[in-house]
C-alpha cells in the first residue's frame, strides 16, 4: 500500500475549471472520501487519480512516484466503479482474473488470487456464474474482487453503493469498512451520501464547486465546520441557519430577538453573521429564557424514540430541532426552543467560520 | 379481443410476403429436379416418380470447373465479410472512442459510401485493378467488396459500440489492457449481435453480385458462380436442368452461412455489464 500526495491539482474542460488547486495527503493505508453535491468535482478528482482524465496543472504522487503521464495501468491503482463495468461475457473467475492474465502472470498464481478474493468475499459458489446471472450486490462483490486480485496500491471506489438497495447498501458499507481493515488498502471513496463518508472514513474532503472546502476526521467536520458550506452539507438533517448581526454581548436576530453568546475575537459590534446549530442541539422548552427562542410548531415527525418539529420562528425562518420522548406537541402549537450554547457555530459574511 | 386479432392480421401479412418472396425459390428448385420435357409442360407442379430427373445435377457436378466456381463464390463472399467486420469494427471504434481532428469529416466522408453506388465508380475501378495486375484475381472481388460494405458497417457498427458502456472500456483501461486488446477482448465479442447482422447484408448482395465478377474476373478459372452458371445458357439453346441445379446448389452454402450468423444474433449480451 502507499500514500498519495496530491500537489496544486487543476483540471479544465475548455475554459471551465473543474478543479482548482487541489492539494490531499492519502496517508498509507487511509481511507478517505470524497464528499460533495454533484458536479462539485469529486468524482473527476478520483478519475484523475486513477488516470483516466488527463489533469491541467500540479502533481499527483503515488508510493513516491509521480504519475501525471502514466497510464491508468501502470500506476498500480484499482478502480470499482459505480455501474460495476463487469465484462458481460466472461463468469466471475474470468472477470477477476482477466486484468492479471494480460499482465502476464502465470495461471496457477491467476488462479491462486482469484479463489483467494473470492474467499475474503464469499464468491466462491458464483465463480462459474455470469454477471447477468447476479444479483446487485453480488455483482459489486465482483467488482471489488477484481480489484483486490491485481493487489495495487490504492483502491478507489466511485459511488460504489448508489446501485443498491437501501438494505444492501448497509450491508455493503460495513463490508468495505471491513475488508479495509483486513487488506490494510490505502482506499480514496467518492460519494455523495454523507452517512457513507461519515461511516467510512479517517478522513472526509468536502469538496464544492472544484474545491476542497475542508478537510478531517469526520468528527473535527462535525463539530468544527470551516465554513456554511461544510456545515449544511455535513448532518442530517442539515444544520440550522439563523442570520443576524453581532451587538455588543451577543447577536442579534432580527425579529428573533436578541441572545447572549460568547463572541469569538473579530467579531465587532454591526458585523452580520450566521448562527448555525444542529437539530439535535436544539430542545423544546417551556417559556422565554436566556437562549430561548419563540415559535410556532408547523410540523413534527415522529421516527420513533426520537423525531424531529419544524418551527417557524417569529422572523419567518423555519428550523428543525430534535425531539425526544413523548412531547405532545402537535401542529400549531407555540412554544420556545432552547438553543445549547457550548454548540453554537458562527460564521462571517464571506462564509467562513469565526472563532 | 383486439390484440389476436391484429396479431393474425400481422402474421396473414407476412405470411402473405413469405409466400411472394419464396415462389420463385421454390420453382427453381422444385423443377431442378425433373425432366426438361416436365419443366416446359408442368412447370408449376413439383417433381412426380415418373417425371423425376436429376440430369441438371449431373451435369453441375461433372462440369470440372463448376465446383471450382463454388469454391471461388465461397472465397469471396467469405473475405469480403471477414475485411469488412475487421476494418469496419476498426474503423467505427476508432471513430467513436478517439477525439481526433478530422474525427467528425472522416464519418462523414465515409457514409457518403452508403449513398453513392459503388457502380459509378466501375471504369475507374477497372483502371485501377488492372494497374495492379489483379484482373482476374479474387483478390480484386475481395477488395472491391470490402470497400463496397465498408461504410454501412461502419455506420451500424459504431451505433453499437457507442451503446457499450464507457466505464467497460475505463475498467479495461485500469487493468491495464492495451487498445488493441480492449479492442479485441472486450469491444468485438460485445457487438457480435451487430457483426452477425453486418455480415447478413454484406453476404447476400456479394454473393449474388455478377457485376464485378463480369468486370475484374471473367475468365481464368476465377469466375464465381453466379457467371459460371451463364454458361449454360446460350443465345439459342438453353440448358435448363443445369441452370436450375446450379442455381439451387448455388443457395446451400449462403443457407448454412446465414444459419451461423443468425445463432449470433443474440440478444442481451451486454445485460449483467452495468446496472
Amino acid at each position: 500500500m502507499a500514500e498519495v500526495v496530491i500537489e496544486k491539482l487543476s483540471k479544465s474542460f475548455g475554459s471551465v475549471e473543474v478543479l482548482k488547486d487541489i492539494d490531499l495527503t492519502v496517508g498509507d493505508g487511509a481511507f478517505v472520501v470524497l464528499v460533495g453535491p454533484s458536479g462539485c468535482g469529486k468524482s473527476t478528482l478520483l478519475r484523475s487519480i486513477a488516470g483516466l482524465e488527463d489533469v491541467s496543472g500540479g502533481a499527483i504522487t503515488i508510493g513516491g512516484r509521480k504519475v501525471n503521464d502514466l497510464a491508468p495501468a501502470q500506476r498500480e491503482i484499482a478502480m470499482v466503479f459505480q455501474s460495476y463495468a463487469l465484462y458481460p461475457h466472461m463468469d466471475v473467475a474470468a472477470n477477476m482474473g482477466f486484468g492479471l492474465k494480460f499482465a502476464g502472470i502465470p495461471k496457477a498464481e491467476i488462479a491462486a488470487r482469484v479463489s483467494e478474493a473470492a474467499r475474503i468475499l464469499q464468491l466462491e459458489p458464483l465463480l462459474k456464474r455470469r454477471p447477468r446471472e447476479l444479483s446487485g450486490g453480488q455483482r459489486q462483490r465482483v467488482a471489488i474482487g477484481r480489484a483486490i486480485v491485481r493487489k495495487p496500491q490504492v483502491f478507489l471506489f466511485d459511488e460504489p453503493l448508489s446501485n443498491l438497495d437501501a438494505a444492501l447498501r448497509i450491508n455493503t458499507r460495513v463490508e468495505i469498512a471491513k475488508l479495509h481493515k483486513l487488506l490494510a488498502a490505502t482506499i480514496v471513496y467518492v460519494t455523495h451520501d454523507q452517512v457513507e463518508a461519515m461511516t467510512l472514513a479517517d478522513k472526509i474532503v468536502v469538496m464544492n464547486q472544484g474545491r476542497i472546502e475542508q478537510q478531517g476526521k469526520p468528527l473535527d467536520l462535525y463539530y468544527r465546520p470551516a465554513n456554511l458550506f461544510v456545515a449544511g452539507f455535513i448532518g442530517s438533517p442539515a444544520m440550522n441557519f439563523l442570520k443576524g448581526e453581532v451587538v455588543a454581548g451577543g447577536t442579534g436576530l432580527g425579529a428573533d430577538g436578541r441572545i447572549a453568546i460568547a463572541l469569538p475575537p473579530g467579531a465587532t459590534p454591526g458585523m452580520k453573521v450566521t448562527l448555525g446549530i444542529r437539530p439535535e442541539h436544539m430542545s423544546i422548552a417551556v417559556g422565554g429564557g436566556d437562549l430561548h427562542l419563540a415559535a410556532t410548531v408547523e410540523l413534527v415527525e415522529r421516527l420513533g424514540e426520537t423525531g424531529f418539529a419544524h418551527l417557524r420562528l417569529a422572523s419567518g425562518t423555519v428550523v428543525i430541532a430534535e425531539i425526544r420522548g413523548e412531547t405532545g406537541l402537535k401542529t400549531g402549537d407555540r412554544t420556545h426552543v432552547a438553543l445549547d450554547p457550548a454548540h453554537l457555530h458562527l460564521f462571517g459574511a464571506d462564509g467562513r467560520r469565526l472563532g | 379481443m383486439r390484440k389476436p386479432l391484429s396479431a393474425f392480421a400481422v402474421h396473414a401479412i407476412l405470411g402473405l410476403y413469405t409466400l411472394l418472396a419464396l415462389f420463385p425459390i421454390v420453382l427453381v428448385v422444385m423443377n431442378s429436379f425433373k425432366a426438361k420435357r416436365a419443366i416446359f409442360n408442368t412447370p408449376l407442379r413439383p417433381p412426380t416418380p415418373s417425371n423425376f430427373d436429376p440430369i441438371g445435377y449431373a451435369r453441375v457436378f461433372d462440369d470440372s470447373a463448376l465446383p471450382f466456381y463454388y469454391l471461388n463464390s465461397i472465397t469471396v463472399t467469405a473475405g469480403a465479410i471477414f475485411f469488412t467486420l475487421l476494418f469496419g469494427a476498426m474503423a467505427a471504434w476508432a471513430l467513436t472512442e478517439y477525439k481526433f481532428r478530422f474525427n467528425t469529416l472522416l464519418a462523414l466522408f465515409l457514409s457518403i459510401g452508403i449513398m453513392v453506388p459503388i457502380r459509378l465508380g466501375s471504369v475507374a475501378i477497372i483502371q485501377l485493378v488492372a494497374e495492379l495486375n489483379l484482373i482476374n484475381t479474387l483478390t480484386a472481388l475481395i477488395l472491391v467488396y470490402t470497400a463496397q460494405n465498408l461504410p454501412l458497417a461502419i455506420f451500424i457498427l459504431s451505433e453499437f459500440i457507442a451503446q457499450i458502456p464507457k466505464d467497460l472500456r475505463e475498467a479495461a483501461r485500469c487493468d491495464g489492457l492495451t487498445e488493441y486488446n480492449i479492442f479485441f477482448h472486450i469491444i468485438l465479442p460485445l457487438i457480435r449481435p451487430a457483426m452477425a447482422t453486418v455480415a447478413v447484408f454484406t453476404m447476400i448482395p456479394v454473393w449474388n453480385d455478377l457485376w464485378f465478377p463480369l468486370l475484374l474476373a471473367p475468365a481464368g478459372g476465377k469466375q464465381t458462380i453466379t457467371l459460371g452458371v451463364q454458361q449454360f445458357l446460350g443465345q439459342y439453346i438453353t440448358d435448363w436442368n443445369a441452370v436450375l441445379a446450379a442455381l439451387s446448389a448455388a443457395i446451400v452454402p449462403v443457407l448454412l452461412l446465414y444459419v451461423i450468423f443468425s445463432r449470433q444474433l443474440i440478444r442481451g449480451l451486454t445485460s449483467g455489464a452495468v446496472k
